[in-house]
């Protein structure tokens, strides 16, 4: 029987395997940010020893950095100190930062692909769950915790059971105004919020293959809010000229070599999963949330579920979650008034991203209403879209493009969503208090993100685009 | 990590679903450098009003279970974020098994590398959990570690559950997973070395 793409990479990072248990899984690549790492860096020096493979990892910060005026020492005690001890470790242990201030600054699973950190058949690990990003690439990545941070420092390697495999199909054409992030809202609506768990998911099919890396990105991104351990897509000629040229990838007879074994990365005819799926793209709307799981989506222009269509044992969670929001069952998100919007995080701050927000935005003023976060995802995004002008066009509807990091996405850095208000969000988590304590989150694609803030309120985007 | 082989506790009852790691510790709590102290802050937002007043009807600040080593809970504990803080606050707090119909991946390897035991029992089995609350918080729960089971004290009621065998051993005898891996470094390098595909993606 033939193998999956997410076998063949696992199979060529197994060390051992020990009986009855986890296999110990080599690592190519470890991401670090300041939230996840103090204390891992505090075991090393406890242990006495340091990073076993200091070329194979590379840390920013991210989480609690400002987006505005970030050439000042942060303003927030607790977060300036996170920062500076993640500096302060780098410095000791040898390890690469991309710190405050540095051209590659950015969130961590937008830099390492722009950079060419993230390839092919690679395994990568983050002490973050949204490294299932980088699974957009036909790598296995995942998110790992703080001791698993610690091991993959000290020894390159992670103890670790294989998951089950899960392939979902989407085939056709997406509609006008449906994105990749309406994919994934989508199929996380259609499977929940732990109908993943276990499971490393394939995402397949004629509508996958058709999007750009970044929009793959997304996808595999939130992965996690399924309970996946992570996502994959296989690698084709999309992958490997978007990869081509970074600052870090193979160049010359390398790349050539490289691409050769990468084509190699594609699920065997004959290979088996434990789950399969099968979506058409065209029953894809743009979607929203409207409750405190990123499960909990619908099209946008539907109405939310009433109790009678859930099983008795979701139904508590169910009049929780719509408490937390204020909305009633059965009722529609189209017109709702929504004062706050935010574009960016590691779910849609790419340049794609800001690109299509800037090019709906052109000639549009935003709803004096709207408090308004655009965030890039990097500082080469940031500096990129300057560079075409999307700041100017940005500035001309009455929006800001700030500096990179993962602001309003958790409420852990200066940008945060006010108690009780509605905000429509780029990001990948609508969970209570995620965006700032009482926060109501509603999860939707870019594109939708701008719409809102151009009428003030909830408006489906297929009505408004030309 | 502490040795870990068997708990009989009072156990707080959560009949909540997909309680998610933002629940369990906000992202503003993660700013520590270390890992003590985030029991303060477990719950922080169910536990505590704006005014920081402990919520009377939060089930934490019930005096009846004070000092309880266990956790009851709903299906998809713990999904959301991989913050190993909730699993730090949690055990800072002083639990040592969480119960659920359901764990999320990245919650259950954090708890077990954490001398934290996810106990993993039926729908069934958490609902009869749940009644018995109900009817009587003294209700204590006996987790056995080395016979993988879990039963309600004084009843007939038990159930197995379980657990990786690598795992189990870790947690009886206190290792963690680092120690392995450091014994088996040479083994690392040899992969290093030998591996078809390594060289391509350096
Ligand atoms: S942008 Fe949000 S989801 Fe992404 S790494 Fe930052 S906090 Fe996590």
């Amino acid at each position: 029987m033939g193998k999956t793409l997410f076998e063949k990479v696992w199979d060529a990072h197994v060390v051992t395997e020990i009986a009855g248990g986890p296999s110990v899984l080599y690592i190519d690549k470890h991401l670090v940010h300041e939230v996840t790492s103090p204390q891992a860096f505090g075991g090393l020096e406890k242990r006495g020893i340091g990073l076993f493979r200091l070329d194979r990892t590379v840390a920013t910060a991210d989480h609690n950095v400002p987006t505005k005026d970030q050439n000042l020492p942060i303003k927030e005690i607790l977060s300036r100190q996170q920062v500076d001890k993640l500096t302060e470790n780098c410095k000791k242990f040898g390890v690469t930062l991309y710190g405050l201030g540095h051209p590659y600054q950015g969130i961590v699973h937008v830099i390492g692909p722009e950079l060419g950190i993230t390839l092919p058949g690679m395994t990568i690990v983050c002490g973050d769950s949204h490294t299932s990003t980088h699974g957009a690439f036909g790598s296995i990545a995942f998110g790992i915790g703080t001791s698993e941070v610690e091991q993959v420092m000290a020894t390159q390697c992670l103890m670790q059971s294989k998951a089950k495999t899960m392939r979902i199909n989407i085939d056709g054409k997406l509609g006008k105004g449906v994105s990749s992030k309406d994919i994934i809202l989508f199929i996380i609506s259609k499977i929940s919020a732990a109908g993943g768990t276990g499971y490393f998911v394939e995402y397949a099919g004629s509508a996958i293959r058709a999007l750009s890396m970044e929009a793959r990105m997304t996808i595999c991104n939130m992965s996690i809010e399924m309970g996946a351990r992570g996502g994959i897509i296989a690698p084709d000629q999309t992958t490997f000229d978007y990869v081509k040229g970074r600052e870090f990838a193979p160049k010359g007879a390398k790349y050539d070599e490289a691409v050769a074994y990468w084509k190699t990365l594609q699920t065997d005819a004959d290979a088996k999963f434990d789950k399969e799926y099968k979506w058409s793209a065209e029953e894809i709307t743009p979607m929203i949330t409207y409750g405190t799981n990123p499960g909990m989506g619908i099209g946008i222009a539907e109405p939310i579920p009433t109790e009678a269509s859930m099983e008795e044992s979701n139904r508590a969670t169910f009049h929780k979650a719509l408490e937390y929001m204020d909305f009633k069952a059965g009722e529609k998100l189209i017109g709702k008034t929504v004062n706050y919007v935010f574009i960016g995080s590691c779910t849609n701050s790419r340049i794609e991203d800001l690109r299509e927000v800037a090019a709906f935005l052109k000639g549009k003023k935003k709803a004096a209403n709207i408090n308004a976060y655009i965030i890039p995802g990097s500082k080469q995004v940031e500096k990129q879209a300057q560079e075409e002008g999307i700041d100017k066009i940005l500035a001309e509807a009455g929006f800001e493009l700030r500096e990179p990091g993962c602001s309003a996405c958790l409420g852990m850095n200066e940008d945060k969503i006010p108690k009780g208000e509605y905000c429509v969000s780029t990001s990948n988590r609508n969970f209570e208090g995620r965006q700032g304590p009482g926060a109501r989150t509603l999860l939707a694609s870019p594109l939708t993100a701008a719409a809102t803030a151009v009428a003030g309120k909830i408006v489906d985007v297929r009505g408004v685009l030309i | 990590m502490e040795k870990f082989t068997t708990i009989v506790s009072k156990a707080v009852p959560l009949p909540i679903e997909e309680v998610d790691t933002d629940q369990i510790i906000p992202a503003r709590f993660l700013k520590a450098t270390t890992k003590d102290g985030f029991g303060n802050n477990l719950f922080r937002d169910w536990r505590y009003d704006d005014k920081d007043q402990p919520k009377a009807d939060f089930i934490l600040n019930d005096a009846s279970y004070k000092g309880s080593k266990i956790l009851v809970a709903g299906k998809n504990f713990g999904c959301g974020s991989s913050r190993e803080h909730a699993a730090w606050a949690l055990t800072d707090y002083g639990f040592k098994v969480v119960v659920s119909s359901f764990f999320a991946d990245i919650f259950r390897n954090n708890s077990l590398n954490n001398g934290l035991l996810p106990v993993q029992v039926s729908q069934d089995f958490l609902n009869t959990i749940f009644e018995k609350e109900k009817a009587d918080k003294q209700v204590e729960l006996k987790v056995d570690l080395v016979a993988q089971t879990i039963e309600i004290v004084g009843t007939d009621l038990k159930e197995s559950f379980e657990i990786n065998n690598y795992k189990k051993t870790c947690m009886i005898n206190g290792y963690d997973d680092i120690d392995y891996l450091l014994s088996i470094k040479d083994k690392i390098e040899d992969y290093e070395k030998t591996s078809k595909y390594l060289h391509i993606v350096s």
